[in-house]
């Protein structure tokens, strides 16, 4: 099945992934039971070692051994003598804990052969997962810390800028802005001190892209920052972590020591005469800081609030003087697109979208991950064939992109193009990464009402129409889910939506009724079932499902009535149980709990079933 | 409405260890979401005595610390209990059943989010989003993250914590 030669031949390391999926799977426990398992053995010529986010979480923790690219998936502390004895001792790989193919159940031992990274490009990731993280010398031999001698020694500030706007490269934060022109504009503003931001306050729910690159492959952001400050001409820089990610900020903070000690950091670098100190600020929980001109407010010191634009803070920044804020992600790419060049760059994607994009694939999906792709890739292509289809045999419903900035997209539009301008035009947007599956369980109308609940909690308060407006769309939205909509709330919700967006300060104001304008826009009829049948088509609001015990089908065994925990559930031994409506909390424990034998309890919206009013003797036959 | 029930510290409890933390800062006015964080860190809490102190050190009104502090989600005002349980609200969660979960959790802790037992044993919160949706749903106790939670899965992590602490 594979080529591996036993280790006496040859060097192998096994790279555990230290990332935050795996790491909640006791990765570091795994790890450290190799290491023990190795020296207990007294093998020789074997390393153990660990990388960050290596992006298929759903099969954490993985692990993969080099130079044979053995992958493993769901390692736990127990297969450790396993791995250690048949693969590093006696030469065999352990083929149980391969990846399985979903379909055909067969066993595939390396990473490169699965759909699911092999229909990946990574430039963004290049090296998340392949690399120790915690050592430069890692990045270094990767690669890395090529371009900026590069930048230094042969290139004019003007140049950078030059080949990064020929790149095509846009703002991977959301917006798509390019970011050359961005840093043109920052170079050409009068002032004598400029600022170089990094914005890693990834707060969109349901997104780990920034977090993963951080944990990953620190070194390339700040490679990539370094490039950023000498192109504008800054000295100084900051990079704005949200508190949330203790990982991220460690590791940001040892590689930034490690550049400071090899002198591609801080004063007089490489002895090109160009300095640059960056420090480190810990965000402190509030989701508008994203927004530059909060996040700037933040570095200062004060209460994260946005401020109009203009200025812009490439003329009036950070304490008034010029600054400029990119994501990670563009960060990270500054580096590939120096050594490799911006045609290499922008032969990748769509003629107005180039190169790769990141997202967070997660939700009703079978391969929960981080993964990179070409822009212009069909939706499809990414839901079906790297995510792997819905799990359970249940129907696609829609896609969410772009989180509480974004928008829901139906199954029409799988085979739309994802690069900026195709999902903006679709009502949505590219967003920071987040791409959220739903299935037909998944009630549109409460995933508006949780999008609006979350930006209605973080709007900061300081302009009217994000204030107030959010929090009359939301108590539109609470009343629908609990069955109370009224006929006009439909076009209220409209209403209201547009103008939030035509009226706010802030990108969080003005993106904020997206998802419920697309869920307007797609899914009307859950809409209009809400409120004019008092129905909910995916049987999901609380206030509109009811659960029943069906009396023909009903043994009597009282698994149910047990388990209920608002004692809701009457009934005897042989005798038919019946739900109490009143009292039913609607948790849906008595559906989980009927053995599926029996199949006795339902679960509906907008029916009533008839039932005995009490407990009568089971007539369904015995099973 | 900021309840500061329990805050007990006065300025001999809270001066030394702020002595230390100042220590390391300059006095500048940027420096307080950082002395904010430092001094959660020290106490679990920003109790009323600190505010005053760091209020002096960086020559700013006491209202400016309160007005930060109350924006931010991170600062807390009030003590919280031993081990906080964090449930992650992100759109993942969501989709995969986080409000049932979060619904036995408050069952089980007989406390509703955002408040803490009277024990001083948990603290329950949410959070927008831990990051690592892929796991979904996710809580955290503490440092420990507990992912594809499930409503029954919940008296098995609250008991396994409980556990652990007797060891």
């Amino acid at each position: 099945m594979t080529e591996a030669k036993p280790s006496s031949n040859n060097q192998h390391t096994i790279f555990v992934c230290q990332g935050t999926g795996c790491v909640s799977g006791k990765s570091i426990e795994i790890t450290e039971a190799l290491e023990k398992a190795v020296a207990e053995l007294g093998l020789q010529g074997i390393k153990v070692d660990y990388t960050g986010c290596h992006g298929f979480c759903e099969q954490g923790p993985v692990a993969f051994v080099e130079p044979e690219d053995i992958f493993y998936t769901h390692v736990s502390v127990e297969d450790v003598p396993e791995i250690v004895e048949s693969h590093f001792r006696d030469g065999q790989p352990v083929e149980r804990l391969f990846y399985k193919d979903p379909v055909t159940g067969e066993a595939v031992p390396h990473f490169k052969d699965i759909k699911f990274y092999s229909k990946q490009q990574r430039i963004i990731l290049r090296n998340c997962g392949r690399i120790n993280p915690e050592r430069i010398e890692d990045y270094m031999t990767a690669g890395g810390y090529q371009a900026l001698p590069k930048v230094l020694e042969e290139m004019t500030p003007e140049q950078v800028i030059d080949e990064i706007k020929r790149s095509g490269l846009r703002g991977r934060g959301g917006a798509g802005f390019p970011t050359g022109m961005k840093w043109e504009f920052c170079r050409n503003a009068p002032g004598d001190q400029k600022y170089m931001i990094c914005n890693a306050d990834e707060g969109d729910p349901g997104a780990f892209m920034d977090r993963s690159t951080m944990e990953g492959d620190p070194h390339t952001v700040i490679e990539g920052m370094t490039i950023a400050a000498y192109a504008i001409g800054a000295s100084e820089g900051y990079i704005y972590i949200r508190a949330e990610y203790p990982l991220a900020v460690k590791r940001v903070r040892l590689a930034l020591k490690q550049a400071e000690e090899k002198g591609l950091l801080g004063q007089n670098i490489l002895g090109s005469g160009f300095s640059l100190h960056i420090h480190v600020k810990e965000g402190a929980g509030a989701f508008v800081c994203g927004e530059e001109t909060a996040l700037m407010a933040s570095i200062e010191g004060k209460r994260g609030m946005p401020r109009s634009r203009p200025p812009f803070p490439a003329t009036s920044g950070l304490w008034g003087k010029p600054s400029n804020i990119n994501n990670v992600k563009s960060l990270a790419t500054i580096p590939v697109i120096i050594t490799m060049g911006a045609d290499w760059y922008a032969s990748t994607g769509t003629e107005k979208s180039k190169g790769t994009c990141v997202f967070a694939l997660t939700g009703k999906i079978a391969n929960s991950g981080l993964i990179e792709v070409p822009m212009g890739i069909p939706l499809r292509e990414i839901i079906y064939e790297i995510g792997g289809g819905i799990p359970g045999g249940k129907k696609f419903k829609a896609v969410q992109t772009g989180g509480p900035s974004g928008g829901c997209l139906p199954a029409e539009y799988l085979d739309q193009s994802v690069d900026y301008e195709s999902l903006t035009a679709a009502g949505s947007m590219m967003g920071s990464g987040g791409m959220v599956v739903m299935d037909e369980e998944t009630c549109m109308v409460d995933i508006a009402r949780y999008f609006l609940s979350f930006t209605q909690a973080e709007s900061c308060g300081k302009c009217v129409p994000c204030r107030v407006g959010t929090k009359q769309m939301l108590d539109i939205l609470e009343r629908i889910c609990a069955g109370e909509g009224r006929p006009n709330d439909i076009d209220l919700l409209q209403e209201l939506g547009e103008q939030i967006k035509a009226g706010s300060l802030c990108q969080l104001g003005q993106t904020a009724p997206n998802p419920v304008l697309t869920t307007l826009r797609y899914f009307r009829d859950e809409y209009e079932a809400h409120i004019n049948e008092k129905r909910c088509p995916a049987l999901s609001c609380a206030r509109l499902i009811s659960f029943y015990i069906l009396p023909d089908k009903c043994q009597g065994c009282g698994i149910c009535m047990r388990a209920c925990p608002a004692e809701a559930i009457t009934g005897d031994k042989r005798m038919v149980h019946i739900i109490d409506q009143e009292k039913c909390v609607k948790c849906g424990t008595c559906l989980e709990v009927c053995p599926p034998r029996f199949n006795a309890v339902v679960k509906v919206s907008g029916e009533e079933i008839t039932v005995p009013s009490e407990p009568v003797p089971v007539t369904a036959e015995k099973q | 409405m900021i309840a500061l029930i329990k805050d007990n510290l006065t300025k001999a409890d809270v001066q030394d260890k702020l002595q230390e933390i100042f220590s390391r800062y300059q006095g500048e006015k940027q420096e307080l979401i950082p002395i904010l964080q430092d001094t959660q860190e020290q106490f679990r809490y920003l109790p009323a005595a600190a505010m005053k102190e760091i209020g002096r050190f960086l020559r700013i009104p006491e209202s400016t610390i309160y007005g930060v502090s109350t924006f931010y989600a991170q600062f807390k005002l009030t003590p919280l209990g031993k081990r906080i349980v964090r449930m992650c609200r992100g759109t993942a969660c969501h989709v995969r059943g986080a409000a049932k979960v979060l619904s036995e959790i408050e069952k089980q802790l007989g406390i509703k989010a955002g408040e803490t037992t009277d024990d001083m044993e948990y603290t329950l919160e949410t959070v927008a989003c831990i990051g690592a949706c892929a796991l979904a749903p996710t809580m955290t106790i503490d440092k420990e993250t507990y992912g594809k939670m499930t409503t029954k899965k919940v008296a098995e992590v609250l008991g396994d914590r409980s556990k652990a602490e007797q060891q």
